[in-house]
């Protein structure tokens, strides 16, 4: 299973699965933050955006994401100010230039980037930006591939591990592992080596813990600054992965220091319970248990220019790399 | 009720749509149906029309008023017309430096110049300052263009044929890359700067009956070009990913945020399917030009179901398909 939303675009666009032998099959796994993200975050979310004087920040595919009724982007067509920002830091230059707005960033991603929107909050803190404030939907890997592995209905042989997330959480944090993991990069190449090395840690005595093909940038330890600050602002919480569940400390709240800032609370967002999609079988695809082409929806009633879950929307999503580049 | 998205204009699936759906279904007729760059009527001349609303209005390699003479000029000379008169219109939101609007029109009037084009109408609209997302007062910029069909030159997109060779002018992605950067800041050091550029003069240098589609893949990128070339002559097109040249300064940007160089936006290159017989000789022809230095051949058109397949560096093949909305950058 590739965990990494990237890695599922990278072997759809370079055709790795027709090259592979039969025995090798690839399963996309819980990597695409959007396409994890459950319908009622997005739908407080487009709440929000309704707000008055209130401007919307969020990096740039959970726009299109579909809510129950909406989508940022169409709130955005009938006049909420909903922007896309390429660096949260971004969001601090607005709320200084707009001081009479409230700016709420959609805290959506995994270590990769939320120990940016950690720093964000601190220099927020430190220059006074009181109209600045997240929502805290961050997730972790580490105890999502736990439950994963823990699943009945998964059976997975080994772990392509995301490369990206790897290099701030390091090659230490996936101890708990018991069947082979992988730290793979993203050119084609990469990820053919880290398969060839699963392949061979598959029933191998003495196995090793994880092993590191993207040597390049990742550690056994990690990005220790990145992590220190994000758990000074963050702490780990118990969080809804969409189709999954909820799973013991695989999201991140605020600490009390830094309360402030969490939109939920300034808010007073109240999360309502949300249907997924009839139909709609992101939540097995997510875990591996199915492919995107084995949904009935897929490439039909759901299409990346009508799309009915996350997985056909985000660029990083399963179902949408499957459509756009082929079961190859 | 359904209403305009940012999405539908971004040359995609949803544009197209919204061509087909409101404006074809409405004004039908043959000569527009064919859908080309440009319009061929009254036997040899081609006309067309473009918008220009790009921001910010002066980037690396160009600005809006180069843009608009040069996105006219190339929608002419992809029907193989020498372009002749253009015309120029201008919605400009009160308050607008008048400074920048002399800059512009000055960019324009040289580059009408180099091309060998006459500005011979115009209109001007002042309208209020719409303020909201973009605090800064816009330009937008509409020219219209005629051009004369040489004799026996017949370059259409349904005119592709199995045997082609399909030509590339040059580096892709390479104004899509730069003006997001210049729009957003992002502070990428390398040399980024818009293909922008007039090609009538490059597609003269080469022009010749054997010549049977040409097209500049602006909005939607190559994908998006070949795809309707595909359509359009209902043929099926195999290029190799080894064979379209990126800049690496270009593809870095493009690995940072996630977009795909194949849907990014160009502004001075164009695809040209020639008799494979030919191809050799007009590729020396272009690469001598100083706009097809980094020219070369990316593939064949094939017998075959209706499509384009890419062939990719590690040998599988895939198909290539449109954008479906607009390129995002990704989260992670």
């Amino acid at each position: 299973m590739e965990v990494c939303g990237t890695h599922t675009v990278a072997i759809s666009k370079n055709g790795l699965r027709s090259l592979l032998p039969p025995n090798i099959r690839l399963f996309s796994g819980p990597g695409c933050p959007v396409c994890v993200t459950p319908q009622a975050e997005i739908d407080a979310s487009i709440e929000l955006a309704k707000r008055p004087k209130t401007i919307i920040t969020t990096f740039g595919d959970m726009i299109r994401v579909p809510g129950t009724r909406t989508s940022l982007e169409k709130e955005k067509a009938e006049g909420s100010d909903v922007r896309v920002v390429y660096s949260p830091l971004d969001c601090l230059d607005i709320a200084k230039k707009e001081p009479e707005k409230e700016i709420v960033f959609i805290g959506v991603g995994f270590e990769t980037t939320s120990p940016a929107i950690a720093a964000t909050v601190l220099k927020a803190k430190e220059e006074k930006a009181h109209n600045f404030s997240v929502i805290p939907a961050f997730k972790l890997i580490p105890p999502a591939l736990q439950a994963l592995t823990g699943a009945k209905d998964v059976r997975v042989d080994g772990f392509i591990l995301p490369g990206h997330v790897s290099t701030i959480i390091g090659a230490d944090a996936y101890g708990f592992l018991e069947i082979p993991g992988v730290i793979a990069g993203f050119e084609a190449e990469d990820i053919l080596e880290a398969i060839r090395m699963i392949a061979k840690l598959i029933g191998a005595r003495n196995r090793p813990p994880v092993q590191i093909q993207y040597k390049s940038v990742v550690k056994p330890e990690g990005n220790p600054a990145a992590l220190k600050v994000l758990y000074e602002v963050f702490e780990p919480s118990d969080s809804n992965w969409r189709g999954i569940g909820t799973i013991k400390g695989s999201g991140l709240v605020f600490r009390d220091k830094y309360r402030d800032f969490d939109a939920l609370k300034k808010f007073d967002v109240k999360m309502r319970s949300a249907k997924e999609p009839a139909g709609c079988s992101c939540g097995s695809i997510l875990k591996g248990v199915k492919t995107p082409p084995e949904c009935k929806l897929f490439g039909k009633k759901c299409t990346p220019e009508y799309p009915v879950g996350p997985c056909m929307v985000s660029s990083e999503g399963a179902c949408s790399a499957y459509y756009k580049y082929g079961n190859n | 009720m359904a209403i305009i998205e940012l999405s539908h204009g971004s040359g995609g699936n949803k544009a197209r749509n919204i061509i087909k759906d409101i404006f074809i279904s409405r004004f039908s007729n043959p000569i527009l149906n064919i859908l080309d760059d440009s319009a061929c009527v009254e036997g040899d001349l081609a006309f067309t029309t473009d918008s220009f609303v790009v921001e910010p209005v002066f980037f690396p390699g160009g600005d809006i008023g180069k843009l608009s003479v040069c996105g006219t000029v190339n929608d002419l000379a992809m029907k193989g017309a020498k372009p002749l008169y253009l015309s120029a219109s201008f919605i400009i939101e009160e308050g607008f430096e008048m400074d920048d609007l002399g800059k512009i029109a000055s960019s324009m009037a040289k580059t009408a110049k180099e091309a060998g084009v006459l500005i011979v109408t115009g209109d001007t609209k002042v309208v209020d300052r719409r303020g909201g997302l973009k605090p800064a007062p816009q330009i937008y910029i509409t020219t219209a263009g005629i051009g004369k069909i040489p004799k026996d030159i017949d370059v259409s997109s349904k005119n592709a044929t199995p045997g082609d060779a399909i030509i590339l002018s040059g580096t892709i992605a390479d104004h899509g890359v730069s003006i997001m950067n210049a729009r957003n800041d992002f502070g990428f050091k390398g040399d980024l700067k818009s293909d922008c550029a007039s090609l009538n003069g490059i597609v003269e240098a080469f022009l010749s009956k054997d010549v049977r589609v040409l097209r500049d893949p602006t909005r939607g990128g190559l994908a998006a070009s070949l795809n309707e070339i595909a359509k359009t002559s209902k043929v099926s097109i195999v290029i190799e990913e080894d064979k379209i040249p990126v800049l690496p300064q270009v593809k870095a940007a493009c690995d940072l945020l996630g977009l795909d160089p194949l849907h990014v936006a160009n502004e001075g290159k164009f695809v040209a399917f020639v008799r494979q017989s030919s191809a050799d000789k007009a590729l020396k022809k272009i690469k001598t030009h100083k706009l097809g230095k980094n020219a070369s051949i990316l593939g064949f058109v094939e017998k075959g179901a209706t499509g384009v397949s890419i062939k990719t560096r590690v040998g599988s093949l895939r198909p290539l398909g449109m954008l479906e909305g607009e390129q995002l950058p990704r989260i992670c």
